[in-house]
């Protein structure tokens, strides 16, 4: 229960249902204050105080966890390395799958619960299957498809058949204090929502250089490879204007020689994606489905073929700022809410279309 | 689930029936003790023969009682307004010492006048019973004597419920010439407890350990023994503390008191011998488990324990379900068990102090709280056991 409006709800839910319920906060921080204030984070000790005020409203005991040893070196750590690493993390999907479906799953099981109850918005039906919740603008079934089949068997998310507006209405009829609490976005270990200025703080500076992807001139120079995403367009600060006058974007990071390539909109275009780590519910493949390349992305039809731990997409509509370190879900389309296939995460991207050379390598060598 | 055993009478211990009728019978009444007209004068007559009632029994003078909001506020008033004192009289009494196992309303009013008055400080450490040695404190006070400030000892301890060496250190520290507080908020009720005999210059009691209501205790102040406000207001006690008195709360409070110190022997050997079967079939139970604290010389209802392998808040958690109260010690503002400051002082290593649980008996308790608690336990600690592996990271 993090404080927040969805949590309590699912709560709620579980216990009406005629569960045993134990609501559970995590502590992620080591100081509560250092993370986030106010009440978009979930670290603070207002959002505990919060969540624990719905416990008592749903009538269920209330316990604090400490997970600040394990958020720190599962979930923080993480996140920095692979942004040193040239990578582009989603610390939701890593704190789902190793802090609320493993570190407190675990505990929980060893302690005689069943299973975790999340105010995630997703669907996980009688079937098993893990499924788009009926409110696309809030579903988080992107950073869910991370989970493997022991831990979705052990996971509950009351929330999957409801809109959000339908969750807060539900929380105002049930007394919960939290019905209008305002949403979280950002990544609550960063306090002040500074993601650079973390990653600054973490890594320090690492001058480098700023190349043109087709030419390999140099453009200019950076202060960490780790401040630039895949796709940005805002803040090279180049002095050079390119030939033809047009933006530019970041294509490629090349932690090895600490290069960031950059070039015009259409290099960014691909058309193949290869994956690693994959969790795969069992679909034979290759098969056609669709897949989204970053949380609350687009989707795009593709073919995905499987073989061992590697994940072969071929999108048969180019997608643009495809970043490592992202996940790639496969979703097959369904009327009752389209079906997590699997997940991995993306190790490479290759153009759709054949280009000049020199522009293909960089993008490929982002492995 | 309804609460099957309550063992945690240490945390807040329920009141005594004349408590709250001497309570609910001065609540009904108007009448601010501070008053001049028959109505404050009515409240004021109560105020002073709870006064007088709680230096009774107490071994002090009535005049020597400072009631406050209760112990917290006792023990602030004591250190700080003690060390504000001293210092005033001379810039070199700036030295501020305190037992290693101090509760945090001793230990945090320390640590604040170390960072914000520059206050210098000394802990005097324990043993593996928790006990302080008073040659610790002598050896402070043959190297710093006059600028010491204040010394302040716990008389027994709220975790493991050992009890201090309290009327010597206070004779130590009154040969040195400085001021001696002792927080005596567990000890009241449950060991003969006598404020001039100890020695010490100053003594926190509350109202809530002894059956009182919660809100309310007192500072036993020796009358020569200078201490700089806290609160500024009206001067009501002694020029020392302001607020208006809580008639119906000291009146409550003085109950209490009252027939606690006075039943205290009876409560020793009835609820010691409880306290000694709950031992007893614990380490029959969990024969690995480690009884911390003095085996002997401790609080009649406190029973201490480290269950290695478990985590003490699992254990919480899981005895909580079957409906039995008790505590893993000292927790931190957001709820999260930290290792007990107290057992690491003992000696203890992190894992151990982690895995303890306190059970403490109280006037209410009966065989069928030690039987409700035996009932639950050993599954608890299996489970516990188990849930300990989601540490190890993968």
């Amino acid at each position: 229960m993090s404080g927040g409006v969805d949590s309590a709800v699912a709560a709620a839910r579980a216990h009406a249902a005629g569960h045993d319920v134990t609501g559970v906060h995590l502590a992620l921080a080591r100081n509560p204050q250092t993370y986030r204030t106010g009440a978009r984070g979930c670290c603070t000790l207002e959002d505990s105080r919060d969540a624990r005020r719905a416990a008592d409203v749903i009538g269920i005991p209330f316990y604090v966890w400490d997970m600040a040893e394990q958020f720190q070196a599962s979930v923080v750590d993480d996140f920095v390395a692979e942004y040193s690493a040239g990578r582009t993390p989603n610390p939701c999907l890593r704190c789902n799958e190793k802090i609320k479906f493993e570190a407190v799953l675990d505990r929980a099981v060893a302690l005689g619960f069943d299973a975790v109850v999340t105010g995630h918005h997703a669907r996980l039906g009688a079937d098993g299957l893990l499924r788009r919740s009926v409110d696309e603008g809030k579903d988080q079934s992107y950073v869910l498809a991370v989970l493997t089949r022991a831990q979705l068997d052990r996971a509950v998310f009351p929330l999957g058949d409801s809109t959000k507006a339908q969750v807060r209405e539900e929380a105002a009829e049930r007394g919960l204090a939290v019905a209008d609490k305002p949403d979280s976005h950002d990544i609550c270990f960063i306090a002040d929502g500074d993601t650079q200025g973390f990653l600054r703080g973490k890594l320090g500076d690492a001058p480098g250089d700023i190349v043109d992807g087709r030419t390999g001139e140099r453009l200019g120079g950076h202060n960490g490879a780790y401040g630039f995403t895949v796709g940005q367009r805002k803040g090279l600060d180049l002095r050079v204007p390119a030939a033809d006058g047009r933006p530019r974007y970041v294509l490629s990071i090349t932690p090895v020689t600490n290069t960031v390539t950059v070039g015009p909109r259409e290099d960014l275009e691909v058309g193949t994606v290869s994956a690693s780590k994959v969790i795969w519910h069992g679909a034979a493949s290759p098969l056609e489905c669709d897949v989204q390349l970053r949380a609350h992305g687009e989707v795009y039809p593709a073919t995905v073929t499987i073989e061992g731990d590697t994940l072969t997409a071929r999108l048969h509509t180019p997608a643009r700022g495809v970043a490592a370190g992202q996940a790639i879900v496969a979703y097959q389309r369904s009327p009752e809410g389209d079906v997590v296939l699997g997940s991995a995460t993306i190790t490479a991207a290759a153009p759709a279309a054949p280009v000049p050379p020199s522009s293909a390598l960089p993008v490929a060598s982002r492995a | 689930m309804a609460v099957t055993a309550y063992l945690d009478h240490a945390a807040t211990t329920p009141m005594l029936d004349e408590a709250l009728a001497a309570y609910v019978a001065a609540a009904r009444e108007a009448g601010n003790p501070s008053s001049l007209h028959a109505a404050g004068r009515h409240a004021r007559r109560l105020v002073e023969e709870s006064r007088e009632r709680i230096a009774a029994v107490l071994g002090a003078r009535p005049s020597e009682v400072i009631f406050t909001s209760g112990g917290t506020e006792a023990d602030n008033l004591a250190v700080k307004g003690i060390f504000w004192a001293r210092r005033a009289g001379s810039l070199n009494r700036s030295r501020v010492v305190a037992s290693a196992v101090e509760h945090h309303a001793v230990m945090d009013t320390a640590e604040w006048l170390g960072t914000h008055e520059g206050a210098q400080l000394s802990w005097l450490p324990v043993d593996g019973a928790g006990r302080v040695d008073p040659a610790s404190l002598a050896e402070l006070l043959a190297a710093y004597g006059e600028e010491i400030a204040v010394v302040s000892v716990q008389w027994a301890n709220n975790e493991v419920g050992t009890i201090q060496p309290v009327a010597e250190l206070a004779r130590l520290a009154a040969e040195a010439g400085v001021p001696f507080h002792t927080d005596a908020v567990q000890a009241v009720g449950q060991v003969p407890v006598d404020f001039t005999a100890s020695g010490a210059a100053a003594m926190t009691v509350t109202g809530h350990k002894v059956g009182g209501p919660v809100g309310v205790g007192a500072l036993l102040l020796g009358r020569d023994v200078a201490c700089t406000p806290l609160l500024h207001g009206g001067g009501q006690e002694r020029d020392v503390r302001s607020g208006t008195l809580d008639t119906a709360g000291v009146a409550a409070f003085a109950t209490a008191v009252e027939i606690t110190v006075k039943s205290q022997a009876a409560y020793a050997e009835r609820v010691g011998s409880l306290r000694d079967e709950l031992v007893r079939r614990v380490v029959a139970a969990v024969p690995d488990a480690i009884l911390n604290g003095d085996p002997a010389d401790r609080l009649a209802g406190n029973a201490h324990f480290s269950f290695p392998g478990c985590e003490g808040d699992a254990l919480l958690l899981l005895l909580d379900a079957q409906g039995v109260c008790c505590s893993t010690g000292s927790a931190c503002s957001a709820g999260v068990a930290q290792p007990s400051h107290v057992l690491l002082a003992m000696g203890a290593d992190e894992d151990r102090a982690r895995s303890s649980l306190r059970f403490t008996l109280g006037h209410t308790s009966t065989s069928h709280d030690v039987d409700a608690l035996l009932a639950a336990l050993p599954g608890a600690v299996e489970r516990a056991r188990r849930a300990t592996a989601w540490k190890t990271p993968r």
